[in-house]
């Protein structure tokens, strides 16, 4: 793994996975929410709101997936101290948050014609919103730690505590009654008709994909941050020398 | 840790190791809470819970449950409904009064609001319609798992 440890060497990855990523997420993405939209019939109560779950699924997975890479980042930038662990955490937060985000608005929208309101203080919904406001949190931390040039340590602290709240998530329906209903996909079954299930695990796949292309693209981003920033520095001291020795000028 | 203990390990696997004692204080944490939390965390009472701990009669609780078949009743005011929860072991004959959500039917799950009448009729002021996890299109419902592939089979052919 160290072997791209060099940002060098990652970026030359990074700059060949990154477009391929991000087209392919969309085109995978759209196809996938065209088939499922256009070819799925009405659930037999739901009627038709049950296409809201090919962006609601995906969104929930997205969101607590994002939160179990960045705890899992954060655990090798403590432990092994890898350059590239904080760098990587922060990228993934801001696409973490916004599918976060997507999966509470979309299963609020869907919240109203099925259950009969936009939300309850279930659980469920409880803890995903937890999980939103983690995020807000971790991003406004990991950029006033960046602002500042202090270490990135505290915020991977925060990313192994903020985990505590992703197999809370998951287990919410099951240890405590609560509106939503339980999980349809466990390991290796499926509550969900075909009809409905392979389009949905095409969308997984598109949106895994573009989640895949931002958290790069970003990755890029904060090391040429990094770069120009330390570029500018370097220039600072050389113009300071120059004006402490005018005569080696 | 003891001093000889500790000598001997990289600081890479010292860190490791702390980390994950760390770590597992955490997640017992978490569970202990989780588990202090099983009956405050709950959105509903069951209709046995609400049952055996009678809550006080001018208390607002939800009452979660199955919808019993056949039985939903319309009084005759034609906007108050009677039926009955039920969780498998108790049920608990509830009225209201109000447009039921479009979810709402027998058989299904329900979560209702309100309070427990002193003549054991729950009396709900909101209705909430709770969803099992079965996502099936109407043509195929009520088939087994063997009929629905050959339906889609005949479909395909």
């Amino acid at each position: 793994m160290h072997g791209y440890a060099n940002p060098a060497r990652f970026l030359k990855i990074a700059r060949w996975f990154t477009m391929p990523l991000l087209v392919g997420g969309l085109i995978v993405t759209a196809a996938a929410l065209i088939w499922g939209w256009m070819s799925s019939p009405p659930d037999r109560l739901m009627g038709d709101s049950v296409k809201i779950l090919f962006v609601h699924l995906p969104a929930a997975w997205l969101g607590m997936g994002g939160w179990t890479a960045i705890a899992i980042a954060s655990l090798v930038e403590l432990v092994w101290r890898h350059p590239l662990a904080a760098i990587s955490a922060r990228a993934v937060a801001v696409p973490g948050a916004v599918f976060a985000f997507l999966c509470l608005a979309s299963g609020s929208i869907w919240g109203r014609p099925t259950w009969g309101t936009w939300w309850v203080w279930d659980g469920r919904l409880t803890s995903m919103l937890v999980l939103l406001f983690l995020y807000l949190g971790y991003i406004a931390l990991t950029n006033a730690l960046a602002r500042e040039g202090s270490s990135s340590r505290i915020a991977a602290i925060f990313g192994l505590v903020g985990a505590i709240n992703v197999p809370i998530i998951n287990r919410s329906v099951v240890w405590w009654n609560s509106l939503h209903q339980p999980p349809s996909i466990t390991m290796g079954n499926s509550a969900i008709d075909p009809v409905y299930l392979y389009p949905l695990l095409a969308c997984v796949l598109g949106f895994s994909l573009l989640f895949g292309g931002v958290v790069f693209a970003r990755m890029r981003a904060i090391l040429a941050d990094a770069q120009a920033e330390a570029r500018l520095r370097r220039k600072a001291q050389k113009a300071e020398l120059a004006q402490a020795t005018p005569g080696d000028a | 840790m003891t001093d000889s203990a500790t000598k001997g390990l990289k600081p890479k696997h010292q860190r490791l190791v702390l980390l994950s004692l760390a770590l597992v204080a955490l997640i017992g944490a978490g569970l202990l809470a989780a588990w202090a939390l099983r009956n405050q965390a709950s959105y509903f009472y069951l209709p046995s819970e609400i049952i055996s701990e009678a809550p006080a009669p001018d208390q607002g609780v939800r009452l979660g449950g199955m919808v019993e078949m056949g039985s939903i009743a319309e009084q005759p005011d034609g906007t108050t409904i009677r039926f009955i929860v039920e969780d498998g072991t108790a049920e608990v004959p509830v009225s209201f009064t109000g447009i039921a959500p479009a979810l709402f039917v027998e058989g299904s799950g329900v979560v209702a609001e309100g309070k427990m009448g002193a003549d054991g009729v729950f009396v709900a002021d909101n209705l909430l319609a709770k969803h099992d996890e079965n996502y099936m299109p109407k043509e195929l419902e009520g088939m087994t798992r063997e009929q629905v592939r050959q339906q889609v089979k005949a479909t395909l052919e």
